[in-house]
């Protein structure tokens, strides 16, 4: 291995996420403006944006009362007044369209040993909502909802409890069968079983809300911690110098990018995939987004596709005939890793570390790149999740990144 | 010195085309077929970057 990777890789690995807070976007990203919009992927214009992306530009701006009805917002999302940044570049992530705004709360995950810190906002929940791109007053109460009530309780959970240490939680949620992208039932599970005495005092009145928010038709609600605790994790493994470690895979909707531990800040992209997978009823490919969300750091942090062995139940879901495809998947990620993980373990491997740290030098070398377990978004904006499937990488971006960095090298 | 090969049974290992071992599996002889393809496709400056990123270390 080289020595540049066996650096980055150590930084990946040795990340402690701590939960230590629930605090309003502008609080806690530096350079965010009221009109700095952040979404999913690597950068793109308005004009350029999926629909559902473009959706949730308007019920962001509707959101925070900077466009009155949604004529303005329209009219704003395109006019210059928005400045569009990816969440990436401010330590953050979103799943799907990952508008992230001034107001919005984001959970706080910090890394024990060095105080870094990454953000996620919080699972919507059931329904459509602002990350499938919809504006219905609906969403707009939830997400007044979300950061008058539910932010304030989660932060004063954490104040109380010191901090929720995220790694033990991801490690038993593998053993439990999620693997952490699709399936976070488990890791959902966990939160309210640990803490729901907690959330009952803390919330008062609105305890019987909180703990429906979270249990009930929010099966992902871990997702967005977990995405943090692998955004700090590939943060503090980037800019290492030679390094080829891969430190995010993101998608837009229309493109997706990935960006390299030696070469930081830089994204190399091609157009994002289509998903291969099961569609819900009354829905076929024609209804589909290309591949969107900032969830796959999951793939970065060695779990999704990675670890799929570890969650069978949800190889139908997505689309894949047998077991047989969870086993191969997690095998062919081995191919193309740096490492296993001593803290994340696949118990059906016999305890085998997940498979971390994807290497670009292996991806070209073998012509094997990451598979992404995803949800498959509607096309068109406020309509929701039509399916969930595998996202096979194109390798194009992988091959530029590789080319970048030897000429960086001056190979 | 005489050539014994094509006088002896075969046993033969297959590297690339599966059709080279389709066709000596079907006369009959032992034959493994690995599935190996070039490293990086093929792509010679692509094959280049990786060896000499591996002498950098």
């Amino acid at each position: 291995m080289l020595k540049a990777n066996e650096i980055a890789l150590g930084r990946l690995m040795a990340a402690d996420p701590v939960l230590v807070d629930v605090k309003p976007a502008h609080e806690v990203l530096e350079g965010l403006t009221p009109t700095t919009f952040l979404h999913a992927g690597p950068p793109i214009a308005f004009q350029d944006m999926c629909p559902p992306m473009q959706g949730a530009v308007y019920c962001a701006l509707l959101n925070e009362g900077i466009a009155r009805d949604i004529d303005e917002a329209r009219r704003m999302a395109a006019d210059g007044t928005i400045t569009y940044k990816p969440c990436h570049e401010f330590g953050a992530v979103g799943p799907m369209t990952g508008l992230t705004t001034w107001s919005m709360p984001l959970w706080v995950v910090e890394d024990r040993a060095t105080g870094r810190r990454s953000y996620a906002n919080i699972s919507e929940g059931s329904g459509v909502g602002l990350r499938f791109g919809e504006y219905s007053q609906r969403t707009l109460d939830r997400l007044k909802w979300m950061r008058e009530v539910a932010g304030p309780v989660f932060s004063q959970l954490l104040h109380e409890i010191g901090g929720m240490d995220l790694a033990p939680m991801m490690a038993q949620g593998l053993a439990m069968g999620d693997e952490l992208h699709m399936r976070n039932h488990a890791g959902t599970a966990l939160f309210v079983k640990n803490y729901a005495w907690l959330i009952a005092r803390i919330a008062g009145p609105e305890a019987e809300n909180v703990l429906k928010f979270i249990g009930v038709g929010n099966d992902q609600f871990f997702l967005n911690l977990a995405m943090a605790a692998n955004k700090l994790a590939a943060d503090l493994a980037d800019g290492v110098p030679g390094s080829t470690l891969v430190t995010a895979i993101a998608r837009n909707g229309v493109n997706f990018g990935i960006r390299i531990s030696g070469l930081p800040g830089r994204w190399f992209t091609a157009p994002s995939p289509m998903v291969k997978g099961l569609y819900f009823p009354g829905f076929t490919e024609a209804d589909a987004n290309p591949d969107l969300g900032d969830s796959a750091i999951m793939e970065v942090g060695g779990f999704g596709g990675c670890s799929m062995i570890t969650a069978p139940a949800i190889v139908k879901f997505l689309g894949a005939a047998s077991v047989d495809v969870a086993r191969e998947t997690t095998e062919a990620m081995y191919s193309i890793t740096l490492g296993e993980h001593p803290r994340y373990q696949i118990p059906a491997l016999n305890f085998r570390g997940t498979p971390c740290g994807i290497d670009i030098m292996k991806v070209v070398e073998t012509g094997v790149t990451p598979i992404l377990n995803t949800a498959i978004a509607s096309n068109r904006a406020g309509v929701g999740m039509v399916g969930a499937g595998m996202s096979t990488l194109p390798i194009d971006p992988f091959v530029e990144a590789l080319k970048a960095l030897a000429q960086e090298l001056g190979i | 010195m005489e050539n014994k090969l094509f006088e002896e049974k075969m046993s033969v290992i297959n590297l690339g085309l599966p059709s080279f071992f389709e066709s000596v599996k079907d006369q009959g002889a032992p034959c493994v077929h690995v599935d190996w393809r070039p490293p990086a496709g093929g792509d010679v400056r692509l094959i280049e970057i990786l060896d000499r990123l591996r002498e950098l270390g």
